[in-house]
C-alpha cells in the first residue's frame, strides 16, 4: 500500500491497539452469555427447518420448549445430543416429535456426558463439513470465472417479491453487476424468528427466508453462467436473528452479509447486550462459511454530518475490526463500511471526500472496503444525482476501493426500478475504466488539503478512541457517540432472550469455528 | 413572446414547441420492434413526432428507452387554484418570541416515522438538536418540547404517546414507498385520530419527499411539507396555528 497521506505509523497504532483494548472490555463479558437466537442457529446448524402449523419456526419451538424448561442456560446441544441417543432419530425428526407433542422436554433421560457429547460433536462435525464444502463450491466456481475489475459493481434488487427479484438479479448480472443484495422486508430486522418458505409481499424488500436465498442464489448462478463471471450474493445477518441468517447464508452460499457490531443497537433500538453477544457467534459462522461482512458505519453519516463526525466512522471502523478478529474474521473478509455524504454544495468537498476514502484505505490495507453513496443531500433531481454519483465512483476507482454500492438516480423517490439500476452501472463501467489507474498516477500535495484533512479525521477519531475506552463502549452508545444517537444499555429490544450461560453450558460449534484455521482463499483479491 | 396562460404547453427551446423528455422500460428484447413499441407508446401519450433516441439492452428482456417528442396537451394554468399554508416563515428567534408572548407556555410537538418505513432522514433534520443545513431542529427551540419517537412506529402507539405527553402537534415522516403504501399509513393515521377523537385537539402534520400541502389536505392533515422544508418552516406553522385556533391552553 502506497502511503500518499504521509500519516503518522504511531497514531495508526494508537487507534488499533485502543479499539483492541476496547473490543476486550466487551469480551470479558461476552462470553458468559448466550442468546435465544444463538441457540436456534445451533438447532439450524443442526439441520431443524421448517414451521409447524402456525408458521413457527421449528428452532423456535425447541429454543422456547426448553427455555419453559428452564434448560436452555445449559444450551440446546446437550438435550438434543440425548434426545438423538435415546430416541435414535435425527434433529429434525426430534424437532417434529416435539411440535407434535409426542415428545416432552422432560421425557429425555439423562446419560452419561462423555456419551451424549460423541454424539453432539459428530453432529456438528457433519454440519461444519456442509459449510466447508460450501464454501469450496464457491472457491471453485470463482477460480473458473473470470476474475472481476475492481471496484467491484455492487446493486440492491428491492420488489419484496423473490420471484421477481430473482428476475431482477439476472437482469443486473448480465448488465454487469458483479454483487447483488436483497434488500430485506423493513420490518424483519425485529422478528425474534426468521420467516419461512418463498414470500411474494414484502415492503421495502424482501423477507430473508432460507427458499428465497436458494431462489436468487440459482438466479445468479445461471447468469454467472452465461457470463463467464461468479455474481455475488448479499443479504442481512442483523437484527435481532443476526445468527441464524449467517447459517442460513452459510449453507446456500451467500457471499456476503451485512453484519456490524453496532448498527442494530444504533438504527433498530435492539439492545445492547443481545447484540454484542449475537455479533460474536454471528460472525463466528460468517468467518466460518468465507462470507466478507460489511459493516454499516455509512449509516452514521445519514444521521450525522458527513464533515463534521467523518472521525465516527474511523472509530468505528477500528470497533468493527477489532470485533471480527476476535470472531475469526479475517481481514480480507472485513468490508468495512463508510460514505460519500459530504455536502455536494461545500466548496472543496471532494477533496474532503478523497481524503477520508484513501484515510480508510491505507488504514486497513488489506480490506474490502465498501464505500456507500450519497443518499443524505440527494433529491428528486435525478440529473444532479447521476453526476454526483458520478463524483462517488470517480473517488471510488482513485482511492482504490473495492466495493461499490452504486447509487441509484431516483434515490429519494422509490425503491430502483430496472432501468435505474442500467444507469449506475453503466455510471460506474464508464468511471471505473475511463479512469482504471488514475491512482498509481495521482499523489497528493505534501501538508496540502487531502493530507491535512487525513491527519485531523486521523487525530479526532485517536481522541474518540481514547474516550471510548475510558469509559467503555456501552457508555459511549448512551452518549451518543455514534451517528449522534443515543441508547441506554439496558434498553431496547431483545433483551428478554439474553441469557446467562449455566457452567454446564455446552455448544460444540464455538470450538469448531473459533479453531478456524483455513483461510480466504481467493477471496476478493 | 405571448404566453397564453389558459393553454400552456411544454417549453423546449420555442414557445408553444411542447417538447419533453421521456424515459421508460418496456417488458420485450431490445429490437427494431421494440423501439416501434416505445414510438407507439409516446404517441399514444400524445406525443408528436416522438423520437427514439437512445434504446439500450437491459438483459433478460427487458429494453429502455429515452425520447424525445412534442407534447400536443395543454393546460389551462390560469383556473389553477392551490390551497396554500397561510403563513409566513419566521426564524428560529422569532418562533420562540411569538410563542412566549403569545401561548406563554412551552408547545409540544411529537414526532415519528411510522408504519414500517425506517428511513429518518427527514424527521431527524426537523426535529433533532443538530437540525439541517446550520437551521436548528425543534428540540433545540426552547418555547417547544420535541419528541422524536423515531422509526417504524406503528400510528396507534404515536397517537397513546402524543396523549400522554399531551402533544399540541403530531409530525410524521413518510420517506420511502413502494406502491403507494405511505398513503395507505398516512391516512390509517388521521382515521385513529378521528376515531379516538382526538382529530380537533392535535394539529396533524405530515412531511417527506412525496408530499405536498395540497395531498396532506385531501387525506386529512392539517398541513403537509415537502422536500426543501427547513424546522423553521415547520415551527412558524405550529406556533402561528396554534395561536390562530387560540390554544392558550391544551
Amino acid at each position: 500500500m502506497q502511503n500518499k497521506l504521509n500519516l503518522d505509523q504511531v497514531k495508526v497504532d494508537f487507534a488499533r491497539d485502543t479499539a483492541g483494548k476496547i473490543a476486550e472490555n466487551l469480551h470479558s463479558w461476552i462470553g458468559d452469555y448466550t442468546t435465544t437466537t444463538i441457540e436456534r442457529a445451533a438447532a439450524r446448524l443442526l439441520g431443524i427447518d421448517g414451521v409447524d402449523k402456525g408458521g413457527i419456526p421449528l428452532a423456535n419451538v425447541m429454543v422456547d420448549k426448553l427455555l419453559e424448561a428452564d434448560m436452555l442456560d445449559q444450551g440446546l446441544v446437550p438435550w438434543l445430543a440425548k434426545a438423538v441417543a435415546s430416541r435414535e432419530e435425527s434433529p429434525q425428526d426430534i424437532a417434529e416429535a416435539l411440535v407434535e407433542g409426542k415428545l416432552e422436554v422432560s421425557s429425555v433421560p439423562d446419560i452419561p456426558s462423555e456419551k451424549w457429547r460423541e454424539i453432539a460433536e459428530t453432529l456438528a462435525e457433519g454440519a461444519a463439513s456442509k459449510i466447508r464444502a460450501t464454501r469450496e463450491k464457491r472457491e471453485q466456481i470463482k477460480k473458473k470465472a473470470a476474475p472481476p475489475n475492481k471496484p467491484l459493481l455492487y446493486v440492491i434488487v428491492a420488489t419484496g417479491n423473490v420471484y421477481e427479484d430473482a428476475l431482477q438479479a439476472k437482469a443486473a448480472a448480465l448488465q454487469g453487476a458483479d454483487i447483488v443484495a436483497v434488500i430485506r422486508h423493513t420490518g424483519q430486522s425485529l422478528l425474534d424468528y426468521v420467516p419461512y418458505g418463498p414470500t411474494s409481499e414484502g415492503f421495502g424488500g424482501t423477507y430473508a427466508t432460507q427458499e428465497n436465498f436458494r431462489i436468487v442464489r440459482r438466479a445468479l448462478d445461471e447468469a454467472g453462467e452465461e457470463t463467464g463471471r461468479y455474481i455475488q450474493l448479499v443479504n442481512y445477518a442483523s437484527g435481532l436473528c443476526m445468527p441464524e441468517i449467517s447459517v442460513m447464508g452459510a449453507i446456500e452460499r451467500l457471499d456476503m452479509m451485512l453484519n456490524d457490531a453496532m448498527y442494530g443497537i444504533l438504527f433498530r433500538d435492539i439492545n445492547m447486550k443481545r447484540t454484542f453477544i449475537d455479533q460474536h457467534f454471528s460472525r463466528m459462522i460468517n468467518a466460518y462459511a468465507g462470507i466478507i461482512i460489511n459493516t454499516g458505519e455509512d449509516n452514521y453519516l445519514t444521521t450525522a454530518d458527513a464533515y463534521e463526525q467523518g472521525h465516527t466512522v474511523l472509530a468505528s471502523q477500528f470497533i468493527n475490526e477489532q470485533l471480527g478478529l476476535r470472531s475469526g474474521l479475517k481481514e480480507e473478509q472485513l468490508g468495512l463500511g463508510h460514505a460519500f455524504e459530504i455536502d455536494p454544495a461545500r466548496e472543496d468537498g471532494l477533496l474532503m471526500e478523497i481524503a477520508q476514502a484513501q484515510l480508510c484505505r491505507e488504514l486497513f490495507p488489506n480490506s474490502p472496503l465498501k464505500y456507500m453513496p450519497p443518499t443524505k443531500h440527494v433529491t428528486g433531481d435525478i440529473f444532479k444525482t447521476y453526476l454526483v454519483n458520478g463524483m462517488f465512483n470517480l473517488v471510488s476507482v482513485l482511492t482504490g476501493q473495492e466495493i461499490q454500492l452504486l447509487g441509484m438516480l431516483t434515490e429519494a423517490i422509490h425503491t430502483p426500478f430496472i432501468s435505474d439500476r442500467y444507469l449506475s452501472i453503466a455510471n460506474g463501467q464508464y468511471i471505473f475504466n475511463n479512469a482504471r489507474n488514475i491512482g498509481e498516477e495521482l499523489f497528493f500535495k505534501d501538508g496540502g488539503r487531502i493530507q491535512s484533512r487525513a491527519d485531523k479525521l486521523l487525530n479526532d477519531a485517536c481522541a474518540m478512541l481514547k474516550e471510548i475506552e475510558k469509559i467503555g463502549l456501552e457508555a459511549a452508545m448512551e452518549k451518543g457517540f455514534f451517528a449522534d444517537i443515543k441508547r441506554s444499555s439496558e434498553g431496547g429490544k431483545g433483551s428478554s432472550g439474553v441469557i446467562k450461560k449455566h457452567e454446564q453450558y455446552y455448544n460444540p460449534f464455538i470450538d469448531i469455528f473459533m479453531n478456524n484455521s483455513v483461510t480466504v482463499g481467493e477471496g476478493l483479491s | 413572446m405571448e404566453v397564453n396562460l389558459s393553454k400552456i404547453k411544454a417549453y423546449g427551446d420555442t414557445l408553444n414547441d411542447g417538447a419533453v423528455q421521456l424515459s421508460f422500460t418496456l417488458p420485450v428484447p431490445a429490437g427494431d420492434e421494440a423501439k416501434e413499441a416505445a414510438r407507439q407508446l409516446a404517441v399514444k401519450m400524445g406525443f408528436e413526432a416522438p423520437a427514439v433516441t437512445e434504446m439500450s439492452d437491459l438483459g433478460a428482456g427487458f429494453t429502455f428507452f429515452v425520447l424525445y417528442g412534442k407534447c400536443s396537451h395543454t393546460v389551462d394554468y390560469s383556473a389553477i387554484k392551490i390551497p396554500k399554508r397561510q403563513q409566513e416563515i419566521m426564524s428560529f428567534g422569532e418562533v420562540n418570541e411569538l410563542i412566549k408572548q403569545e401561548l406563554g407556555r412551552k408547545v409540544v410537538v411529537v414526532a415519528a416515522c411510522t408504519g414500517s418505513d425506517a428511513h429518518t432522514v427527514g424527521i431527524d433534520a426537523i426535529i433533532n438538536m443538530k437540525g439541517y443545513l446550520g437551521e436548528y431542529g425543534l428540540e433545540r427551540y426552547p418555547e417547544m418540547e420535541a419528541y422524536n419517537l423515531g422509526s417504524q412506529v406503528p400510528n396507534a402507539e404515536l397517537l397513546a404517546k402524543a396523549v400522554e405527553l399531551g402533544a399540541d402537534a403530531v409530525l410524521v415522516s413518510q420517506v420511502v414507498t413502494q406502491k403507494n403504501i405511505h398513503l395507505e399509513n398516512l391516512t390509517e393515521l388521521v382515521e385513529l385520530a378521528e376515531a379516538e377523537g382526538l382529530r380537533d385537539k392535535i394539529l396533524l402534520i405530515c412531511g417527506g419527499p412525496r408530499i405536498s400541502h395540497e395531498l396532506a389536505i385531501e387525506l386529512g392533515y392539517d398541513a403537509g411539507f415537502g422536500s426543501g422544508t427547513m424546522p423553521n418552516h415547520v415551527a412558524s406553522y405550529i406556533a402561528a396555528e396554534l395561536i390562530r385556533r387560540g390554544k392558550k391552553d391544551k
